[in-house]
């Protein structure tokens, strides 16, 4: 990939993270930013990537843990971010 | 598997997690966006496995068995913590992200060697430097949330310097790795960015503290679309892009809901004086009442507006709380919530715990639209909340929550704290309302008081 397709990529980005969140209620605060926060747990991709290369006992140790504590980062955050949100079923119904 | 086709699901994943901040940001789809997120983060991990640049069969048990184990750590913690502690959970998830993020970065450049390009050791650096601070602040965050560590801000002598040290040292040692190269000061690097990361955070007390988290999970994100960049992961740099600006954005929006700016969250506390308590307070006379009176008070009011706080969810008292609003509507007195937008322990925390239970949306309003009409009320019942409406934020300058936003109660007729003892809130510091002639002191747990206020209220 050529720097500048990344730079277009990344610029873009930046823009639709702000676009979707811009209208977001007090409210969903909290779930928004777990939900987010689950999001980067996509870094699991990446542990995995190294850790499928890794060669040396150190490498392999250090992308290891990495796949470990991105997968309690993402696995956890999708799990917990639905808790909260569970609460607030139903409340549509009734409005 | 064919790189085209590989690519072509990787749009896909990325796609769905923008679909997922969109859901995520209105009440109707939010649930449905968090699982198109987790639906696509699923896709995306299934599908590495197949990814055309790795050499079949490598690790693979390995991997599938640290991901089973993290797993079997991460979602029992999601699934069984507290709705009160759940904001120390997010931070400890975040930071674990960082520091994942902080390691695959060591391990790429590892692996790379000599052969890293400028931009790859550059974003390499800047993985290790702000994932590692990210690893370090949020684990500081979890133990103030967690209340294993003080609360307050923690300012030492001359800790301006040595934090400006640390992050001296730290950027020096940035530029000694694109420099040289190799391992030894990479791993100094991570070091003293930990280091930094402790001593970031350090100083930041109270109510500030869900600021910092928002801002560490922007960070985050930004470390995963720099490690994207490394591994040449469109997916990990569109979604850690996306984490990033949003995150960068809600922390804005979550300073300005408690009027300070970003800058003086983050840096106030390097240039402030610890605050002396306020000792002459502690001697004074509160006017402290039974269950009854306090539902003899309710029980007679045109309107009440009850200001629900963080012990309000230590105590799980949300479904007593409603009971108690129940039975006044019953009785015909109008009955509201006033909500902080930063009550309890993170943004939102209070309207997630009240809609657990099934307190009507229509009841929860916010603070610029409750303000106005506390002159109309007789009766303010505050539960477990001491910060949000502590007068001393309009009134004394220098105070750590001064120029924050609070909820007008001392406008009211009457005021009813509903306490545990006198010890003052999360940003330790005396409450004057308390002392206040129209202020009733209720002590205990808040679900023991309220459930005794309900049985008086019954027999009135």
């Amino acid at each position: 990939m050529t720097t500048m397709a990344i730079l277009t990529i990344f610029l873009l980005s930046v823009f639709v993270g702000f676009e979707v969140v811009s209208k977001v209620s007090t409210t969903l605060h909290t779930p928004l930013m777990s939900g987010a926060n689950a999001i980067h747990g996509i870094i699991l991709v990446g542990a995995i990537l190294v850790a499928a290369e890794a060669k040396s006992t150190l490498e392999t140790t250090l992308a290891i843990l990495a796949v470990v504590l991105a997968t309690i980062n993402m696995v956890g955050g999708f799990v917990v971010t639905d808790r909260m949100l569970e609460m607030f079923k139903g409340k549509g119904g009734k409005k | 598997m064919n790189s085209n086709l590989y690519a072509l699901i990787g749009l896909g994943v990325a796609v769905s997690f923008i679909m997922a901040l969109k859901g995520l940001s209105a009440p109707k789809t939010a649930r449905r966006g968090n699982l198109i997120g987790a639906f696509g983060a699923t896709v995306a991990t299934v599908i590495v496995f197949f990814d055309p640049s790795i050499e079949e069969g490598h690790n693979t048990l390995l991997i599938i068995g640290a991901i089973a184990f993290g797993v079997i750590v991460g979602v029992p913690a999601a699934r069984r913590i507290q709705m009160t502690q759940m904001p120390q959970l997010v931070a400890l998830f975040n930071g674990v992200g960082g520091g994942a993020a902080a390691l695959v970065a060591i391990v790429e450049y590892l692996n790379l060697g000599e052969s890293a390009s400028f931009g790859e050791v550059l974003a390499t650096v800047f993985t290790v430097l702000v994932g590692s601070v990210s690893f370090s602040g949020s684990v500081i965050t979890f133990l103030k949330l967690q209340e294993l560590m003080t609360t307050r801000p923690v300012v030492f002598p001359g800790g301006r310097f040595v934090i400006a040290a640390t992050l001296a040292g730290a950027l020096g040692t940035s530029g000694w790795v694109i420099a040289s190269g190799g391992t030894t000061p990479l791993l100094i690097l991570a070091g003293l960015s930990l280091l930094f990361g402790v001593l970031f955070v350090l100083p930041v007390g109270g109510a500030d503290v869900p600021i910092v988290i928002s801002l560490l999970n922007a960070f985050t994100g930004l470390t995963v679309a720099a490690s994207g960049y490394v591994l040449q992961s469109t997916l990990l740099i569109v979604a850690g892009t996306l984490v990033g600006a949003s995150g960068t954005i809600l922390t804005r929006k979550m300073a300005e809901a408690m009027g300070r700016s970003l800058f003086g969250t983050l840096f106030g506390a390097f240039t402030a004086k610890p605050q002396a308590a306020a000792g002459a307070g502690e001697a004074r006379p509160v006017k402290s009442g039974s269950p009854d009176d306090v539902a003899i008070l309710l029980n007679y009011a045109q309107r009440v507006v009850i200001v629900p706080g963080f012990g309000l969810a230590v105590a799980q008292a949300q479904h007593t709380v409603r009971e108690l609003a129940d039975l006044l509507a019953a009785k015909g007195v109008e009955v509201a919530y006033g909500i902080h937008p930063v009550a309890g322990r993170m943004p939102g925390h209070m309207n997630v715990l009240l809609a657990e239970a099934n307190v009507p949306y229509e009841q929860l309003v916010e603070m610029e639209e409750i303000n106005p009409t506390f002159p109309q009320t007789d009766v303010v019942l505050v539960v477990g909340a001491n910060d949000v409406v502590n007068p001393a934020a309009k009134t004394t300058p220098g105070c750590p929550i001064y120029g924050m936003p609070i909820l007008d109660v001392s406008e009211a007729g009457n005021v009813i704290f509903l306490k545990r003892s006198m010890r003052p809130g999360f940003a330790g510091i005396e409450n004057d309302l308390l002392y206040d002639a129209k202020t009733t002191l209720l002590f205990g747990d808040a679900k023991d008081s309220l459930t005794k206020v309900v049985s008086a209220l019954k027999n009135l």
